[in-house]
Order: C-alpha cells, then structure tokens, then sequence
C-alpha cells in the first residue's frame, strides 16, 4: 500500500499535466517523471503525400537525421538532430518533435521573448550543435519545421502531452557522485562514447556521437544541465534499454559526462566566466558551469 | 608406459611453448595452429578469409582484431557456442589468438555500401536496418553496425559482407542462448525482439549490397 499510494499520486499528478497550460516558459519543459503512457501515435512514413509538401517533409527528415553532413555551415559539432531526439524524433520521452512543435510560439526564458518554433530551432544550432543557425526563413528551417509539424498530425495545440520531453529523474537524496558516475560509464557507455567521451566514427563520420569534448554541446545547450541529461540518460540510454540504469546511476554518469570541457557557452559574457555564470547558469537546473571540481574551474571551453 | 615424469615434462614444455615460439597469423591462417586440431582458418572460411557463402561460412577478412580474439576466447569458455570453432579455439594458445587475429584484421575486405540515415524508408526492411523498430526497443542495425553495416570499432562487427546464412545463425543463437557473449547484452534483447521472417530479411539485406537502398 505504501508503495501504491505515491504511485497513483504520480497517476493523478500525471493527468493534472495533460490539462492545456498556456504560455509556460518553455526553456526547461517540467515533465514528470511518471506519467500516463503516451497515445499519441506520429503518422507512418506510407502516409507522406506524394505532392509539394511530402517532398518538404522528406527533405526536413533528412536534415533531422544526417544533419552534421547535410548541413555542414550550420552545425559546428559532430552531433545531428537525431542523436538527442531519437527514432528520428518520432520517440516519446525522446523529445519528440511531436510534443514540441504543437507547443509554438512560446516564451522562453532562455532568451526572455516568445518564440516561434523556427527561433527554438534555431537556439538548437546554437547551443546543441555548437553552430550558426540557418534564417528562419532559408529553406533548411523551412524543411525541418515542416517535417515537426507533419510528425504533429492531429496532436493537440497548446497541450502537454504525454511523451513529450524527457520524464524529470528526480536528483537522489544523497545527490550525485562523479566517481560511481564514472564507473558507469566506463561499464556502461564507453563502449560506443568511448573511454574519453570522444564517441566513434567509421570513414571520418561519426557514428556514435562526442558526449564532451570540441565535438560534443556546448556549454548553453540544455543537456549540460546534469538534470536533463540525466532524464535523456534514464529514458532512452543505452540504446535499445531504457529506464535499465537506476536515478542514481542516471544522475552519477550525467554528472561524470558534464563535468567534462566542451565548447564555450557562445553567450560568454564580456569573456567572463563567472558573469556568464551569474547570467545564465547560475538558475539554469543543475549544472557546474563555473564552479570548481577538484581544484579545476569548469566552464573554460574548449576547440574552436 | 612412459614414467610419469616425463609426462610431467612434456606437460610443462606444451605449457610454457607459447611464450617460447613466436605465434605466426599467416601461418595458422594457411596451415593451422601448433596443435593439429586447431586447423588452417583458410579452409572453411575461404582462401581470401571472406567467407564462403553458401555454407554459411563467415568472412574473417578485415573484422577487427579485437573482436576475433574475444570470439576465439569465447567459443573456449563456452559464451559462443558452436560444434566446430569450440574444440578448434581450445588447440589454439592465446599467443596464436592473438596472432591470427591481427592476420585476419589485415586482410582486405570489400566495401560496405555507402548507405545514409537519411532518406525515409518506405521498404520495411531497409526501415528495420535503418531505423529500428522502437515499439519493440530494436534499434536500427546501422547506429550500432555502422553505415551500410560497415561495423564500428572493437565491439560492433561488420554485417556487411557476412553470408546471409551465418547472419541468420547469429541472430538465431543469440534468440536461443547458445551466443551469449554480446557485451552488455546488447545484442541478445534485439535478436529475441525479431521475428523469424524479420531475422531472414535482415540477413539478406545486409549479405547483399545491391539490394541496399540507393543514395540520394
């Protein structure tokens, strides 16, 4: 009974979330962790018309998919939109793009505006893909936006649905530890990522993406916050076994992964890092973007 | 009868023989091992180690080195399972392990297809290969395997290249226990994941390169 009370706690907590939630900042999506199992069912490839916009959808879903390579003025990192959004971001609790695009316009704190869903794409370059954005209205922005909102068929605007984002892990009571975080990933994780995070690549490309390092996010995007990454973690790591490691384990390998230098924050204040830090990480989740590990100031960047 | 010291001797001489010789990969490769039951590779796995075919025999050539020798080792202590290799790595000392992998590592291989995650997979298959299938937690062959199932690193082999027969007896070994020496398991849920018509087809995707999806 003990155990079950929480649980339909989180049930009915899950379905107050479903209720339609205007204008949240949309920064950092607040899912819960435990939810009512996602309905929402993408359309299936067979169902791309044959027309103008098909060949839209078509063409955005190759960017989402192969996007280092596609679009090499726009990303400057070895990661494609794929690697955090998986199933070519069909996947619930994998960000889907399905649970984002109905969300738009929307503010966010992150840059304190309301956003269309091609500004939200485009803080992505930025950030996770460490590049320059595409304009809005080139026709890269235009493809990708098209093949959101085709993968959005018949989802609800303005709703919170089940399966977007990724489910909060909420941070262990004894908090996280970088050494067990390190031996899950080493047990875990570097068997793909590599043992320096430097992930693999067959004929110069990647195929198991950087988790730090000139390649990997930079120091603005979402997934160095050890709160997020440890959801990503959780719910969709390794891959073809989710929810297989523990909170805690999820936590210690997230910490142990952004512990770890990568590109400057391309916000960098006046070049500083504490004012950087004051300005945006410094209520941005958990994350240790200029504080000290060991000694060592975090957050110095790194690669070009 | 022989005294037992002598037995003893020869024992010790079997013994400490594979740090005395220098193990020779093209040679085990050619003629066999030390121990005539570990015979030449050459014979069932072809002349060029690519494999044969239509027996189901798997290409060696250019796999690399570190997987060969974690497959030797595992068909002796039993993860992999199979009548013919176990009794044949058993004759084989870690020295020649060592050795003929690196050989075979080094032989030239074709190509794997230059296949791309990009365009939008109408076949069912190519989606399998490609993309998975993540209802059933089966991701796409390919974002462990490598483009076109050219393998990647230490730990995924290539697919492309192997006989559609021994992909078959892979996934099927893994589905009924006798393979279980994938590391962290990850193979082993993904194989029981497939159904039988799924196993076949992927098999026959990956054995040949011209059924692959065209690049754009």
């Amino acid at each position: 009974m003990k155990v079950l009370m929480p649980t339909l706690l989180l049930v009915a907590m899950g379905t107050a979330q479903a209720a339609p939630i205007a204008m949240e900042d949309q920064s950092q999506l607040k899912v819960p962790g435990v939810q009512a199992a996602p309905q929402f069912v993408p359309p299936a490839e067979s169902a791309i018309p044959d027309n103008a916009f098909g060949k839209m959808v078509r063409e955005g879903h190759a960017l989402f998919v192969d996007t280092r390579r596609l679009m090499p003025d726009a990303v400057g990192n070895g990661l494609n939109c794929s690697n955090c959004h998986l199933d070519q971001g069909r996947l619930a609790h994998s960000a889907p793009l399905w649970g984002a695009y109905p969300m738009y316009p929307a503010y966010r704190k992150k840059n304190d505006k309301v956003n269309t869903f091609a500004e939200r794409i485009q803080g992505c370059f930025t950030f996770s893909m460490n590049g320059k954005p595409p304009a809005a209205d080139s026709p890269q922005m235009t493809a990708l936006s098209v093949y959101a909102y085709w993968l959005s068929t018949q989802a609800p605007t303005g709703v919170e649905i089940a399966g977007r984002g990724y489910p909060e892990v909420p941070k262990p009571e004894g908090g996280y530890d970088f050494k067990r975080g390190k031996q899950v990933y080493e047990e875990q994780c570097a068997i793909c990522h590599g043992g320096n995070g430097e992930g693999q690549k067959v004929a110069g490309e990647y195929v198991m993406p950087p988790l730090w390092g000139k390649d990997s996010y930079n120091w603005g995007a979402g997934m160095h916050r050890i709160n997020t990454a440890a959801s990503y973690i959780k719910y969709n790591m390794p891959l073809g076994k989710p929810r297989s490691l523990s909170d805690q384990q999820a936590w210690d390998v997230a910490a142990w992964i952004n512990r770890h230098e990568r590109p400057q924050d391309p916000r960098l204040v006046e070049g500083s890092i504490e004012k950087t830090r004051l300005k945006f990480h410094a209520n941005d989740g958990v994350n240790l973007y200029g504080q000290k590990v060991d000694g060592v100031l975090i957050g110095q960047g790194i690669g070009g | 009868m022989k005294p037992l010291s002598h037995v003893v001797i020869g024992s010790l001489l079997i013994l400490a023989w594979p740090s005395a010789h220098a193990a020779d990969g093209q040679k085990i490769f050619n003629q066999g091992g030390q121990n005539p039951a570990a015979m030449a590779c050459l014979g069932c796995h072809g002349p060029d180690g690519k494999g044969i075919a239509a027996a189901g025999f798997p290409r060696l050539a250019g796999l690399p080195a570190g997987y060969l020798s974690k497959q030797l080792h595992d068909f002796r202590n039993g993860s992999r399972k199979q009548a013919v290799m176990e009794p044949l790595a058993k004759a084989l000392d870690d020295a020649e392990i060592e050795a003929v992998s690196a050989y075979l590592a080094k032989l030239p291989a074709d190509a794997a297809a230059d296949t791309r995650r990009q365009q939008i997979a109408n076949d069912p298959v190519a989606r399998l290969a490609i993309y998975g299938d993540w209802n059933r937690l089966i991701p796409g062959c390919v974002q462990c395997h490598g483009p076109g199932g050219s393998g990647v690193g230490e730990h995924f082999p290539p697919l492309a290249g192997q006989p559609a027969g021994y992909l078959v007896a892979q996934l099927n070994a893994w589905r009924d226990g006798s393979r279980s020496n994938d590391p962290n398991q990850l193979m082993v849920n993904v194989a029981k994941a497939m159904t039988d018509a799924e196993v076949k087809a992927v098999a026959d995707y990956f054995a040949q390169p011209a059924s692959q999806e065209v690049k754009p």
